[in-house]
């Protein structure tokens, strides 16, 4: 197989104003490299992030999502994260009991200094990903 | 020991003496139960005033017209009723209730709750224009075996929620031998016991049977799983989900029955849900074609992740579908599942948070990777 042909997953990546993206910064500003597959959406903060909204994502065909926010304790707004956490639990389960591919959600604190560990989690979701394969919902009408 | 009130009459009418009682002596101004409204026997839930309407009352009757704790949201949203009022509604009805209450959607204040261990209900549908009267006979019967009458919704059949939490009163019902001819109901609360005082009749010290109500959680219990045994066959990934859901017309039905779907927005009847032109060619382009009415399935899914953890599985849902989804099973059996990560059971508690807007600083720390 030729390189070009090699299967780049999309990843939409949510990202907390606060650390998370302000670690993807620093990874870029860093110049630490990091797959491709990355597409960021800054929200305020990661409880933001209704699982619905995972789900759209799914849905929509993107073959990963990750949440990403300040470690526990460390939240811009105190205790947005655990909030974030419970939700998150919540939707792994019901993608698990759906029979859903729920490793293709991931949930991550990043801290705003943590530029490397950024990348190696981009790094690390984007290699699972290619192993867990394109996701199928991409190609199905009857949605 | 509780204290428990006898009446040696039909269940029923001993129910409707006691609200009669109350009524008459202006202990309550009002009282919400199942009333039959016209000659071919068709029921709806209505609140009485004049104790000579109460005739008509049929508070046990196995249906559910509309979810009751819906509905009691609706009367007390815009604050409580100044006058007492007794309602007669079904376990899971005040759970849901309890759930609303949690939303700040309707108060307990000046509310009496009777309930009673809960037989089921059947599906609305079977009940149009009297048609229900012919099961009624069966429905008792098997009531005082403790047993589980056929056609009944699936989720009553599954339900091992049948005792009330919070019901001021508690009406037995299931596997009482003599129903048709004794009526017991127990007083839970302060509040309840209260309002009986002056009351003149045989008092007892008395408690559920938990033996007998045990037997039948057993076979509840048996009866749940083989539902959702069948719903797994199913519901297996994907295309299993678009198998299930692809029959969906989108008509949304299941959200305006649901009890826990109290939002008046809904974010899925907005214009954002709505599809574009664009979105249709994204779709064209990338998927070939596309479902029309398109994301039924996010709906579904979207639904189940925002009511699923207060899912008190009444069943509503599934009893409104045109097309029968078999969504009161799905919802049950994910509900259930996301409610014990929490050990949470919704509506047994009114003081317990809702799991969604409360944490520990020391839990779940394996989703983090």
């Amino acid at each position: 197989m030729k390189k070009d042909d090699e299967f780049m997953p999309k990843i939409l990546a949510f990202l907390c104003n606060w650390c998370s993206y302000a670690g993807a910064d620093l990874a870029g500003t860093s110049r630490i490299k990091y797959p491709p597959s990355i597409m960021a959406v800054r929200v305020m903060c990661s409880s933001r992030v209704d699982p619905i909204l995972v789900i759209e994502a799914y849905l929509s065909g993107f073959d990963g999502v990750l949440v990403a926010g300040c470690h526990p304790g460390d939240c811009h707004y105190q205790k947005g994260n655990y909030y974030t956490r419970r939700r998150f639990v919540m939707l792994k389960k019901i993608a698990e009991d759906l029979g859903l591919e729920s490793g293709r959600f991931r949930l991550s604190w990043i801290s705003a200094s943590e530029g490397q560990k950024f990348a190696k989690v981009s790094t690390e979701f984007t290699e699972k990903i290619k192993d867990i394969g394109e996701n199928s919902a991409k190609s199905k009408i009857f949605l | 020991m509780t204290k428990a009130l006898k009446i040696n009459k039909n269940t029923e009418q001993g129910v409707i003496e006691l609200l009669k009682y109350l009524l008459e002596n202006n202990k309550v101004k009002g009282v919400f139960t199942l009333k039959k409204i016209n000659k071919n026997g068709d029921i709806a839930y209505s609140i009485i005033t004049d104790p000579n309407e109460l005739k008509d009352a049929v508070p046990f009757y196995p249906l559910m017209p509309a979810n009751a704790g819906k509905l009691l949201s609706r009367f007390t949203l815009k604050g409580s009723t100044k006058k007492p009022v007794i309602a007669v509604i079904k376990p899971c009805e005040l759970r849901s209730f309890v759930e609303l209450i949690k939303r700040e959607q309707g108060s307990l204040e000046n509310l009496f709750i009777i309930s009673s261990t809960c037989g089921g209900v059947y599906p609305v549908k079977m009940s149009v224009n009297g048609a229900l009267e012919k099961n009624l006979s069966e429905y008792w019967d098997t009531l005082k075996k403790g047993g589980i009458s056929s056609d009944l919704r699936s989720a009553c059949k599954g339900c091992e929620e049948f005792i009330p939490y919070n019901a001021d009163m508690t009406v037995d019902l299931i596997g009482k031998n003599d129903v048709d001819k004794q009526c017991i109901i127990f007083f839970n609360t302060k509040k309840g016991v209260e309002l009986i005082k002056d009351m003149k009749g045989e008092f007892l010290e008395k408690e559920l049977d938990n033996k007998k109500l045990d037997k039948v959680r057993e076979k509840r219990h048996i009866e749940k799983k083989n539902l959702f045994n069948e719903l797994e066959t199913k519901m297996n990934g994907m295309d299993g989900l678009i198998e299930i859901f692809g029959k969906c017309i989108g008509c949304h039905g299941c959200s305006k029955v649901c009890p826990i779907c109290y939002c008046k927005l809904c974010g899925f009847e907005s214009s954002d849900f709505e599809y574009k032109p664009s979105n249709y060619e994204t779709d064209f382009r990338k998927r070939g074609g596309i479902r029309v009415p398109p994301r039924t399935l996010f709906y579904h899914l979207g639904r189940l992740d925002h009511i699923s953890i207060s899912c008190v599985a009444c069943g509503s849902c599934e009893d409104v579908c045109p097309v029968d989804i078999p969504i009161s099973v799905i919802f049950k059996k994910i509900g259930e599942s996301v409610q014990k990560l929490f050990d949470y059971i919704p509506g047994k508690n009114i003081e317990e948070d809702i799991p969604l807007i409360t944490f520990k600083e020391e839990e779940f720390a394996e989703v983090e990777q």
